[in-house]
């Protein structure tokens, strides 16, 4: 007992291993976090990289540079590469940094299982990856993965049932790991509701991962089962339904939409107050807003499936519930212009980043309330439209803020103040181009162009260029971003506050973050969870 | 000494359990899939995974289980530990929650539609003419031929007997502990497994007789469907708790435990009483409504 108590005492001071055993075997949550963040950079480019290839078919109306069952496959591999490779790692690595700083915890609560969580990913998309090289190919049927179309992908369909289950499994581990961390790690003074956005976005986001994340592991069971063992559970001549997998499937896939944002309203209510120099206005409003939004997101999954059949009750429900949603986004639309709202703004590149959000988040907020409207719907859907809209919450949406977020607390991670003028650059060609690609989709779709289909009618052709010239200015601008990382370095040395006195229990410790932060818990003020006198 | 680390929250240092836990899922994964696209070698390759998973379980237990027995861990880390077993819980309620799903979808909407009812008139007229929507049913195509039902008064109602005392007696055990009754513990732990091991006996002497006397299969339609997904998830998670609970009752046997610290004991017990919960909502849906 006296040698493992020693052990303990001497493990609490230990500084990273060395060479690359430190990131296969560690337990640390900043290192991590690290990995998270580059596992999803990578994967941000290798699903960017299949969306220029879509982009390049659609150039020009006819076919040219691929085979329309390989631009299937981009279609559907850029969706399932980005939402599972890209966005969602890169949130849960911030939590992974940022939510035991900000809580004043030593470390995340389960550190052995978060390690594991974490390297589930790089095999799930081993497996995934590699199914673009097997006979028949990757799976075409779209990210939804639709019986029965999905039964007629080739060798590469266990392949991707597994690697969704592997997927969620990680999910699963990280969301329990957050719970558990906020829940149990709080420094004791830290009231739960006076608790920093950034955290209680995670802490809400980690229950929905919780609860949907099992229902498509289930869903895809069914699809395994449908396939290799004769179950009938979406064919109608054994009494089941392919209707049925669309509920089952969205009933996951609406939480997860909210997965891939409520922790993008967490940085943004983060990075506005820090650089308006006020506290964010309607702190608690806020959480009572996550939290709204979290509980509607399990009663409207149906409205992404209003054309298929079902009655009228059923879509007057999930239209009106879904234009509820609208009345807490509403809200934090709000309290982010009211904190600003007489503040002694500057614009740094976070702040950039969280600006452009509110704006063009706003914008894929609006196309959504008028894709809730089910007449209108029947029109719009499985358009460019639809196209339009997720991607304007999913990229000027999720992604600016993983932008901002990154520029935020960069410094924090590595001790230097990254390259200003090239963030500002980066900023403001992704904010033009992420324009000049999307925007023009909102007319394509409203015109009737159909959505995954390489080839369409010549008076798509216009706009269909603009999309493209677009695509490839916003990909290649990424690539500053890159610059921006492998500079930082070469920066002058960041301060522990880093920016102009921001709030929070992450600018009392030094920058670079020491590896163990924390270990005794630290005091705070119980009426805003951080220090008051600390600055 | 010890009192000053007991302050500290237990962070530990380096572990190469997950590493292996992700290598083992990946030669799993990859083995099943090549399994079910055809190739034998892929069971093989699927026994190597599985058996590097339960090295993995193993090695990261143990070294769990020697920590806790040194006292490292003090009531935060309980807690976590805690929290962190009820929301896995939960998580596997969902998991159960998705095979529902598709029951009462099949019962409520997919089979009465298929049967005309609604506004369905026309696809039953032309689709499926004659059709009539019961339940059970192996749909209008009658999927996978003639079947018999499994009634729910015969070896149904033992297995429902059987795990309803095993939740007794798990929790007898439980006072036991707290009581330091160590003979007590012992025997009514012993016994709570048993029993599960006998749940699991009696199923599959059922999954026999549905084989090969009903013609009663997965492919026998939508009620073959859900009754084996639904009953046979619900068997391997009876399989997995009579083992953990198999596992307890060897660190009773060897001191562990204690009246007022014992999680690993009370997580196998919760996970017991949540395979219960599932069974009494499968009795009452599958077997007998």
């Amino acid at each position: 007992m006296t040698t493992a108590v020693a052990d303990a005492a001497h493990h609490v001071e230990h500084g990273p291993a060395k060479g690359f055993s430190r990131w296969l075997f560690t337990t640390n949550h900043k290192d991590i976090g690290t990995m998270y963040l580059i596992f999803s950079l990578t994967m941000f480019f290798v699903g960017g990289t299949m969306a220029l290839i879509v982009r390049s078919e659609l150039a020009q109306p006819g076919l040219q540079f691929v085979h329309p069952e390989f631009f299937n496959q981009m279609t559907t591999m850029h969706a399932l590469v980005m939402i599972f490779g890209a966005i969602m790692p890169a949130f849960v690595g911030l939590a992974n940094w940022m939510v035991p700083l900000q809580i004043g915890a030593p470390d995340m609560a389960l550190p052995r299982m978060n390690n594991w969580s974490f390297w589930i990913l790089p095999v799930a998309f081993c497996m995934l990856l590699s199914t673009l090289f097997m006979p028949g190919g990757a799976p075409a049927g779209g990210w939804t993965m639709y019986p029965p179309l999905v039964l007629q992908t080739g060798d590469s369909f266990p392949f991707l049932i597994f690697s969704i289950h592997l997927m969620g499994l990680s999910s699963i581990m990280g969301a329990i790991n957050i719970i558990v961390t906020i829940v149990n790690m709080r420094t004791p003074q830290m009231v739960l509701i006076r608790m920093p956005l950034f955290a209680w976005a995670w802490l809400i986001t980690a229950y929905l991962l919780l609860a949907v994340m099992p229902v498509l592991a289930g869903a895809v069971t069914m699809l395994l089962t449908d396939q290799f063992f004769g179950t009938s559970f979406f064919l109608a001549a054994g009494g089941g339904d392919p209707v049925m997998y669309q509920h089952i499937f969205w009933f996951f896939g609406h939480p997860e939409v909210y997965i891939m944002i409520l922790p993008a309203f967490g940085i943004v209510s983060e990075i506005i107050p820090t650089f308006s120099r006020k506290p964010l206005f309607g702190h608690d409003s806020m959480v009572y807003a996550l939290a709204a939004i979290a509980f509607l997101s399990f009663i409207v999954w149906a409205h992404h499936m209003f054309t298929v059949g079902m009655p009228l009750s059923g879509q007057m429900f999930f239209m009106f519930a879904t234009m509820m949603i609208s009345v807490p986004t509403g809200v934090k639309i709000f309290n982010w212009a009211s904190t600003m709202w007489r503040g002694a703004m500057t614009f740094e590149t976070p702040m950039l980043f969280a600006l452009a959000f509110v704006f063009l988040f706003t914008i894929g907020g609006f196309s959504g309330l008028m894709l809730a409207l089910v007449p209108a719907d029947i029109q719009y859907h499985d358009s460019y439209f639809v196209v339009a809209h997720f991607h304007y919450v999913l990229v000027p949406g999720s992604l600016f803020a993983l932008m901002g977020a990154a520029y935020y607390w960069l410094p924090k991670w590595t001790g230097h103040m990254y390259n200003e003028t090239a963030g500002k650059v980066h900023f403001w060609l992704s904010a033009i181009f992420v324009n000049v690609l999307f925007f023009p989709m909102h007319f394509l779709g409203l015109a009737g162009m159909p959505r995954r289909i390489p080839d369409y009618s010549t008076q798509f052709a216009d706009f269909n260029m603009v999309a493209t010239i677009g695509a490839f200015g916003f990909g290649l601008s990424q690539l500053i971003f890159v610059y921006v990382l492998l500079t930082c370095k070469k920066g002058p040395p960041a301060t522990a506050e880093v920016w102009d006195h921001p709030k929070g229990l992450e600018w009392t410790v030094p920058s670079p973050a020491p590896y163990h932060t924390f270990a005794e818990p630290p005091k705070v003020d119980r009426t805003v969870a951080f220090p008051k006198d600390y600055d | 000494m010890s009192s000053q680390v007991h302050d500290r929250y237990y962070v530990p240092h380096d572990s190469h359990w997950p590493i292996v836990g992700a290598i083992g899922l990946l030669i799993t994964m990859v083995g099943v899939s090549t399994w079910f696209n055809g190739a034998d070698v892929g069971f093989y390759v699927m026994i190597l995974g599985i058996l590097t998973l339960i090295g993995m379980v193993i090695g990261w237990f143990g070294t769990v289980i020697g920590e806790n027995q040194s006292g490292v861990y003090n009531r935060q880390v309980d807690s976590s530990f805690r929290m962190g077993m009820f929301w896995f819980i939960f998580s596997e309620v969902m998991f159960f929650a998705a095979f529902f799903s598709a029951l009462f979808y099949a019962r409520n909407m997919s089979v009465p539609w298929l049967g005309g009812s609604s506004n369905n008139f026309f696809t039953n007229l032309l689709l499926w003419n004659g059709y009539e929507s019961t339940w059970p049913t192996n749909g209008p195509g009658d999927v996978g031929g003639d079947f018999e039902v499994m009634q729910p008064f015969g070896l149904p109602l033992i297995n429902t007997a059987l795990l309803m005392t095993s939740s007794v007696t798990v929790t007898i055990a439980h006072h036991a502990l707290i009581a330091n009754h160590r003979g007590v513990l012992k025997f009514f732990l012993a016994l709570t497994f048993l029993l599960g091991f006998a749940f699991v006996f009696l199923q599959a002497v059922e999954y026999v007789e549905a084989y090969e006397h009903m013609n009663l299969k997965l492919s026998t339609g939508i009620y073959g469907s859900t009754f084996f997904m639904l009953t046979g998830f619900h068997g391997v998670h009876v399989t997995l708790g009579a083992i953990i609970l198999t596992v307890i009752w060897f660190r009773v046997m060897s001191g562990h435990f204690t009246p007022d610290r014992h999680f690993g004991f009370e997580a196998a017990a919760w996970y017991w009483h949540f395979v219960d919960v599932v069974w009494i909502g499968l009795y009452v849906f599958v077997y007998w409504m």
